[in-house]
């Protein structure tokens, strides 16, 4: 009897590519019906033009390279990126921007480097990089959420969305329904001489344990990030190190002057800090290699947004602190060689 | 009692153990032929000593060995050399020159196999030469002569002798096996290796899955009451039986990278090996048999069999009842290192631990594989036991790029197959580390030869030189000689 | 803007200039490459056939005409395109074809001496640049084909024609797989 002699292992565990960017999608479901419930149906629209343009964007990358388009976009991987690009730009966003920044996420965040793996940067947040620096002004106006008062109807979000979505002028109906981020808010009263205490007391910024609306999505993200750890999709380095670069700072700072200085709760539970923590940080091909690599890339991610969200020009530099450690990869990987079995430290 | 793995990571994959275990060891009769490969494992092969068509006796020798990594064999039957000639093997390259012997079917015995009355006697030099002579070698899988392991442990001052029963990879049992029905054999085995060795100390480990084979050895060391012999219960992880990391287990020291456990004061060897040992000690039997487990949803009845070495593994698939299904691959080995085989003519290594015997319920994973880009998840480096990151090595493998190779540690890949059990792009890692290390191999010996030929063309090239000058020399001295009759040669002639 | 400014920064500019042009003069001069060893590591990439197809006598007079320029690297077919790649790797220059006048890529072989046939003539020993050949006159030669380049230096020399180059004995390299038991 004849066999085939290929070389060993002879049995492999079955994970796919798919498989995991699949996990990653479905632990994205609890804050996308956070933010569907709270800021209108806007995520499900800004969701389907990303996902197309995504798509159509891989495959005409892929024959541009000539390569074979079906197993890439099979692979999951482009529509992961379409789903974190869309969880971070207003839900009001004009159709346009929304395709533009997924097309410019998937052709110069990742083909031009070479494709799946191949990318120094993060490519949703490439993408949305570059909206946020060319369209400041739609790219920071969202929606009042629903919980901050009772008059606004979710149909009434759902029709302003349809509306900001087709590029009708907000202003002009539906004044008082849009306004700045929680942290916006923040930053421009800070900057009219404002104490923290004075701005949370107002109502409209603050819920009860973080920002208005952006609260719930932030712990609907934990859960999702929290389903991923344990299923060991994502490992627990870089979470835990994004959340504390951002928090001990916070804390520090907040105890040191708590006038002006957000506490950890509010730094957690507003803008995109789950989001980045547990999804956008942790997207492994621009990552850090090494379990020690990932603690300095999470901590320089969290560091950083801190930073910028204390005196930058941005009110959230979750996109921007991704980046820039993304440019810190080689050197992290270079100087966080784990040590190998039997060789000298 | 039961002690932590202390090496980096490693995986508890499901064992499927539970097919072949069930039952008794079976005792294999006397195969019509056997094919005895001369090579049994290690790459370097022993010298035949018979001639075709020369009688044997069951323990007669058939080939022997001055080489330290070769062993001798014996013929485990009585009958006539049939050939001697290149075969498919279950060796590196897969062919070696076989001594093919056909059985008469008596079971005369060799006269010179008597029991040892003396082992307690003999000194360790001389237990260790007579361990060569018997050809027992490691059973674990490596089939290394046991009696150069002993001696670099003597030159090392090895102080522990770490018998290996952790049986760490999938689908092989015959150890366990082996524990659950002899254990009094592996601990007189283990003290005569110990002192073989030079130990001064003896540890038993095995993995916390083998409740029954912990029970016989618990008992067996009981029976012996000698302080400096101990049970070492360990988790069962792979590759926990691996060497390196079983000795890290155990004693909490890291082996030196290129170097051996005895530097790190432990010699291992396997119990089935020590086994062996004490069958040779009690009646002076050579290595002729050992338990092989064969299983797989390739056979009809899995079981752990004695089989004498040599053996057709089709004969031992015939004592399991005999394919079932579609068998895709033959291997030798468990599911994460061993080697798959060309044909079922191949006979029983004394390296061989199990015949894996695969069909698509087993191996589907692997064949419907498709290979994409690295996305530099990690989950290799997450349970390399070796601490390394294979992403990294394999950017380098692809990049043929050498030196980045060896500063990640290619040469520390103790191929144990983890990185592509895990790998969600289902890269073939190990393979191309295997390839990569191969290559590295390969670039070293051009390297020598090249520096072997320059300093070889630089003395050719200066003895030319001399031999040019002393021919100058000579021819001036001779013109010299020439001219000092007349003191001008042009007018000489008068 | 005022006259002095644009005189002020035309003077700082030409200063800088001045001072930097000293500076990379000076560490032109002193951190010049040492030939010598140059050619060490041109002659450490070549493959040390000493076949002289490059028309040089030995890898070492070719390598130290690379260095002064006076060869191209294109010459050496037993090192192949990766010789080509590594020494334009070395040298900073871009990596060429090889020069097909000196010769192609053949596969790696040593010589044979056919004693039967041979004469005992010992012409071939001297042609051997890396000795590989042992024998005396009125005596069979024979090639120690662990150390034979495979030059071919030896074939010429030979009245009889009794020496050819055949493949090269398979080297099993023993590369041992450790196993987990």
């Amino acid at each position: 009897m004849r066999f085939d002699t290929s070389p060993a292992p002879h049995v492999i565990a079955g994970y796919t590519v798919p498989r995991v960017m699949f996990q990653v999608l479905l632990a994205l479901a609890p804050a996308g019906i956070a933010h569907v419930a709270l800021f209108g149906p806007g995520l499900l629209l800004q969701l389907s033009v990303a996902c197309v343009t995504a798509l159509l964007a891989e495959a005409a990358a892929l024959r541009w390279r000539g390569r074979d388009a079906a197993p890439a976009l099979r692979d999951g991987s482009v529509l992961v990126t379409a789903f974190l690009l869309a969880f971070s730009i207003p839900p009001l966003l004009p159709w346009w921007l929304g395709a533009l920044g997924t097309a410019l996420a998937v052709l110069l965040g990742k083909h031009v480097f070479g494709g799946l793996g191949q990318n120094p940067f993060n490519p949703a947040m490439v993408g949305y990089a570059i909206l946020l620096v060319a369209f400041p002004a739609e790219m920071t106006r969202w929606p009042v959420p629903m919980d901050v008062d009772g008059t606004r109807t979710w149909s009434e979000l759902a029709r302003m969305s349809f509306a900001g979505f087709c590029g009708a002028d907000l202003a002009a109906r539906w004044d008082g329904y849009t306004g700045a981020t929680a942290l916006d808010s923040i930053r421009n009263g800070l900057g009219l001489r404002y104490t923290l205490p004075e701005l949370l007391a107002r109502g409209d910024i603050a819920g009860t344990f973080g920002a208005r609306g952006f609260a719930w999505i932030n712990l609907a993200a934990l859960a999702g990030g929290l389903y991923l750890v344990s299923r060991r999709i994502v490992r627990w380095h870089i979470p835990v190190a994004v959340l504390g670069g951002l928090l001990v700072p916070s804390f520090i700072a907040h105890g040191l002057d708590p006038g002006i200085a957000l506490g950890p709760t509010l730094q957690a539970f507003s803008g995109a800090t789950m989001l980045t923590a547990f999804f956008i940080a942790t997207d492994p091909v621009s990552a850090a290699t090494s379990d020690r690599g990932r603690l300095w890339y999470g901590a320089g991610i969290g560091l950083i947004a801190w930073i910028i969200r204390t005196w930058g020009g941005y009110p959230d530099g979750c996109a921007f602190a991704v980046l820039l450690m993304n440019l810190a990869v080689p050197f992290i990987d270079r100087y966080t060689v784990p040590r190998i079995y039997g060789r000298q430290p | 009692m039961a002690a932590r793995s202390r090496f980096p990571a490693g995986l508890a994959l499901d064992t499927h153990k539970q097919q072949a275990c069930g039952t008794p060891i079976v005792e294999l009769a006397l195969p019509a032929q056997v094919v005895l490969a001369l090579d049994q494992g290690t790459g370097y092969g022993a010298e035949p000593v018979v001639a075709v068509g020369a009688a044997v006796a069951m323990g007669t020798l058939v080939a022997r060995t001055d080489h330290p990594f070769a062993s001798a064999l014996h013929a485990p039957l009585a009958g006539t050399v049939v050939a001697i000639e290149t075969r498919a093997a279950a060796v590196a390259g897969g062919r070696s020159v076989c001594i093919v012997i056909a059985g008469d079917g008596s079971d005369r015995v060799d006269d010179g196999v008597t029991p040892v009355p003396d082992a307690d006697a003999l000194s360790p030099d001389e237990l260790a030469q007579r361990l060569r002579a018997a050809g027992i070698a490691g059973l674990g899988g490596a089939g290394f002569p046991t009696a150069t392991k002993l001696a670099s442990a003597r030159d090392r001052r090895a102080q522990t002798l770490l018998l290996n029963g952790a049986e760490c990879e999938p689908w092989i049992c015959c150890d366990d096996a082996l524990m659950r029905s002899a254990a009094d054999d592996v601990v007189l085995g283990a003290l005569i290796l110990r002192r073989a060795a030079g130990a001064v100390r003896c540890v038993i480990a095995i993995e916390d899955d083998k409740p029954a084979a912990i029970a016989a050895v618990t008992g067996a060391i009981g029976r012996r009451r000698d302080d400096a012999l101990t049970l070492e219960v360990i988790p069962a992880v792979y590759p926990q039986g691996a060497e390196r990391q079983l000795v890290t287990t155990v004693t909490g020291v890291e082996v030196p990278s290129g170097g051996l456990p005895a530097d790190a004061g432990v010699i291992c060897q396997n119990v089935a090996t020590a086994a062996a040992v004490a069958r040779w000690a009690t009646s002076g039997e050579p290595l002729l048999s050992r338990v092989v487990t064969v299983t797989g949803s390739g056979v009809e009845r899995p079981c752990n069999v004695r089989a004498p070495i040599g053996t057709p593994l089709a004969a031992l698939i015939a004592a399991s009842g005999g394919y079932r299904g579609t068998p895709l691959r033959l291997i030798a080995g468990g599911s994460m290192t061993g080697r798959a085989l060309p044909s079922d003519e191949v006979g029983l290594t004394k390296a061989m631990n199990c015949v894996f015997v695969a069909t698509r319920d087993d191996i589907g994973a692997r064949l419907g594989a498709v290979e994409l880009p690295c996305i530099r998840c990690g989950d290799c480096a997450s349970v390399c036991p070796a601490g390394l990151l294979p992403q990294q090595l394999h950017r380098a493998a692809l990049a043929d790029a050498h030196d980045a190779l060896r500063d990640l540690g290619v040469r520390d890949c103790i191929d144990c197959g983890l990185c592509d059990y895990v790998c969600p792009s289902q890269i073939p890692l190990a393979d191309r580390f295997r390839d990569a290390k191969r290559r590295l191999d390969e670039a070293a010996a051009t390297a020598q030869k090249a520096a072997d030929a320059r300093q070889r063309h630089e003395l050719h090239m200066r003895r030319l030189q001399e031999a040019a000058t002393a021919e100058h020399r000579a021819f001036e001295d001779v013109r010299r000689r020439v001219r000092q009759p007349g003191d001008d040669p042009t007018d000489g002639a008068d | 803007m005022s006259t002095d400014a644009v005189v002020m920064a035309v003077l700082v500019a030409a200063a800088l200039a001045v001072t930097l042009g000293v500076a990379l003069g000076w560490a032109a001069s002193r951190i010049e490459p040492d030939a010598d060893s140059l050619v060490e590591r041109i002659d450490a990439l070549l493959p040390q056939t000493q076949c002289g197809q490059c028309r040089y006598p030995g890898c070492r007079p070719y390598a130290a005409a690379i260095a002064a320029g006076a060869a191209e690297i294109d010459r050496c077919p037993p090192g192949g395109a990766a010789t080509v790649r590594a020494l334009a790797a070395l040298l900073d220059r871009p990596p060429r074809p090889l020069d097909p006048a000196f010769g192609g890529p053949k596969p790696a072989r040593v010589a044979w001496i056919d004693e039967e046939r041979c004469i005992g003539c010992a012409r071939c020993l001297p042609a051997c640049p890396v000795d590989a050949i042992v024998g005396a006159p009125r005596q069979m030669h024979t090639v120690i084909a662990a150390q034979c380049t495979g030059c071919e230096l030896c074939l010429p020399p030979c009245p009889v024609d009794c020496i050819e180059l055949r493949p090269v004995p398979a080297v099993s390299l023993r590369y041992r797989q450790p196993r987990a038991a």
